[in-house]
């Protein structure tokens, strides 16, 4: 059995901690559940396509049953032609609608990158503006249980290259609902980038329809010695390890951005400046993805602000291995961010 | 049989296509048009056939060879000029060039440079054009390089599927860039692919501008009353080279005597002898339409010209939308 059950029940029901008066704690996987019923109630213009979306397991559940609740028409199966499917949601979208378009697995994602990268993120700017693409592509990635290299890669990274596109990650169940609502309204393609692991994190989620802005990240813990930035299902291992770090009295801030493009740099600097190291982990390959970019970032604009280089806790570049054994090699987690922080600090 | 006020603005298209090509032609060694063209003269007849049926709020698609079915489906010609020439009046505020063209005020949504991507778009606009339960119709254009492509295939089965109002004209014109479809295809049968499909599929020719026309609309009604898509494919030919003004006949690409053929099988000089020989055009309507598509080049090319280049400034916007 895959990672799509197995690994998934095996994770612990995190809980996400916020001071919101309201509580009304769900999982992220029934926040996304909820984004798109609320969002197919309030608009007839979203509709949702993808392989599998309206069978009985509907995408891990995030959209099941509403096949029954909308229609046929709105929340259907595809054949398998990734790329195209691409290209015909952006061609709805083009023409008036909000297409959410699934990938059960990111891998499959690079199979429409013709789509997405040629057209998509450039119909508006090729064509001087005179039309939008509204167009929501979601996006699930994970890890373990022998997955192997085509069923688990985690490319948000390979995207923050293009112009045009927009990349939501989010990590708590309220981002989850908030930036999904977002990205529906948005008037931008968005890439919508989820983690299997995430979807039984527990915390704070309005019934009510809400949208977060792109490009505002979020501080989950406040600290003062190491600010860790954090990326999708890597805000989980980073609150694990800040939480272990507290026993050391290490200090850890740790910063979630929530969405990658565009990317919250402020809060970054702001945190930079109160504590002068800097980790950056996320759920994607080391070379040329998101940390890089973040490195660079802070290369150009708070080099100042270091007082320790920068270190990246990241997939090393290497093809995802199916073995158990070299799979924990291959991944980082909440014990290898501690024993960076725990070197950082020497 | 159409009108024969249709039938006079067949010859009236395509005559306009020709002209604004050449004209395009005769300007470009001016190194002004600073960007690559690729001309559609000698396939005239396809995209004038197509679009004569199509509504103003029915959607095109097209290709990088797309100036024929923009002035075919009443793209205005001015922007289109200012586009070549990267103004901000262009069509695309000279972000696109002669490779994408736009104009939504006639249901035209772009046109890509990547073969084949533009068959996803138009199957897509189709798409929605069934959840929103209007009744237009959606055309894509391309080549038989396309056909190589699987977004092709991809998106035949899918409209096919949930019978979508699209008509897909491909416009065999033999040349790939410089690849021939015998060197990329076993047997000269695009249409045949529908049949895999479950759609209808014709091979006409293409630079018989009433036989497009006929089989254009029996396409665009069978789309227009729910019945599903429809592949047909046009046979034509392309008198220049693949891109530029070039003229690539006898320097080893392709044969004088092929060439020869089908310049002896233009389609405006078919067209013109056979209105004049059922006497619905003659010298004085002929003369009087060829001053007016004079005119509107004149025009076009001035407006154009004297038009503001986008700034520096302007370089980050319609990146994104608000």
């Amino acid at each position: 059995m895959p990672w799509t059950t197995i690994e998934v029940e095996r994770q612990d029901n995190f809980l996400i901690k916020d001071d919101a008066e309201v509580s009304r704690v769900i999982s992220y996987k029934d926040a996304i559940y909820e984004a798109l019923d609320q969002s197919m109630s309030r608009d007839s213009r979203v509709f949702i396509m993808g392989e599998g979306v309206d069978d009985p397991g509907g995408v891990f559940g995030t959209t099941k049953g509403l096949n029954e609740k909308y229609g046929r028409d709105r929340v259907f199966d595809t054949p398998i032609a990734e790329n195209s499917l691409t290209g015909i949601a952006t061609g709805a979208a083009i023409a008036g609608l909000r297409p959410v378009f699934v990938h059960s697995r990111m891998d499959f994602l690079v199979i429409s990158l013709d789509q997405l990268v040629n057209h998509a993120s450039k119909w508006s700017y090729m064509f001087g503006g005179k039309v939008n693409v509204p167009l929501v592509v979601r996006t699930i990635s994970a890890r373990g249980w022998g997955s192997g290299a085509q069923h688990s890669q985690c490319v948000q990274g390979m995207l923050m290259n293009v112009p045009g596109l927009k990349i939501a990650a989010p990590a708590t169940p309220y981002d989850a609902k908030g930036l999904l609502i977002s990205s529906i309204i948005d008037n931008n393609p968005v890439v919508f980038v989820e983690h299997r692991w995430l979807y039984k994190t527990m915390g704070n989620v309005p019934d009510s329809l809400y949208s977060i802005p792109f490009g505002k990240g979020a501080v989950r813990r406040k600290g003062t010695d190491v600010t860790i930035v954090a990326v999708s299902y890597m805000v989980i291992e980073a609150l694990k390890a800040a939480e272990k770090l507290q026993t050391e009295n290490i200090s850890v801030e740790v910063i979630d951005l929530r969405t990658i493009k565009p990317i919250d740099e402020d809060i970054i600097y702001e945190s930079l400046a109160k504590t002068g190291k800097l980790i950056i982990t996320d759920t994607g390959s080391k070379t040329g993805g998101v940390a890089s970019e973040i490195c660079a970032l802070v290369g150009e604009k708070a080099f100042y602000l270091l007082k320790k280089p920068i270190i990246r806790v990241c997939c090393p570049d290497v093809p995802t291995p199916a073995s158990d054994i070299l799979e924990k090699a291959y991944y980082q987690d909440s014990e290898t961010i501690y024993k960076k922080v725990i070197d950082l600090m020497k | 049989m159409l009108e024969n006020e249709k039938l006079i603005e067949l010859y009236r298209i395509m005559q306009t296509i020709r002209k604004v090509e050449q004209k395009i032609e005769d300007e470009y060694k001016y190194d002004e048009i600073k960007t690559p063209i690729h001309l559609s003269i000698g396939q005239e007849a396809v995209s004038a056939g197509v679009c004569i049926h199509l509504k103003k709020e029915d959607y095109i698609f097209g290709t990088h060879r797309s100036h024929a079915q923009y002035i075919a489906k009443g793209g205005d010609i001015k922007k289109m000029i200012a586009e070549l020439y990267l103004r901000k009046t262009g069509c695309s505020s000279g972000r696109g060039g002669s490779m994408h063209l736009i104009d939504t005020e006639v249901g035209i949504l772009g046109s890509t440079a990547i073969v084949g991507g533009n068959i996803p778009l138009g199957t897509g606009t189709a798409l929605a054009t069934k959840l929103q339960n209007n009744d237009r119709v959606t055309a894509v254009f391309f080549g038989d390089g396309a056909v190589d492509e699987g977004t092709f295939h991809e998106s035949l089965n899918f409209a096919s599927l949930k019978k979508l109002p699209v008509i897909y004209i491909c416009e065999n014109n033999a040349y790939a860039i410089n690849s021939h479809q015998s060197n990329r295809h076993k047997a000269n049968n695009i249409y045949k692919w529908a049949d895999g499909y479950d759609m209808p599929g014709y091979q006409i020719d293409g630079n018989d501008v009433l036989q497009v026309s006929e089989f254009a609309q029996k396409a665009i009604s069978r789309g227009r009353n729910g019945e599903g898509p429809t592949l047909i494919e046009c046979i034509t030919y392309r008198w220049k080279g693949h891109i530029g003004t070039v003229n690539d006949v006898g320097e080893g690409f392709r044969p004088q005597a092929e060439y020869d053929y089908w310049v002896s099988k233009c389609p405006i000089k078919w067209y013109r002898d056979y209105l004049k020989g059922i006497y619905i055009l003659d010298d004085k309507i002929d003369k009087s339409i060829n001053e007016e598509i004079d005119q509107i080049i004149t025009d076009s090319f001035e407006f154009a010209k004297n038009s503001p280049k986008p700034t520096p400034e302007d370089l980050f916007d319609f990146v994104y939308v608000n």
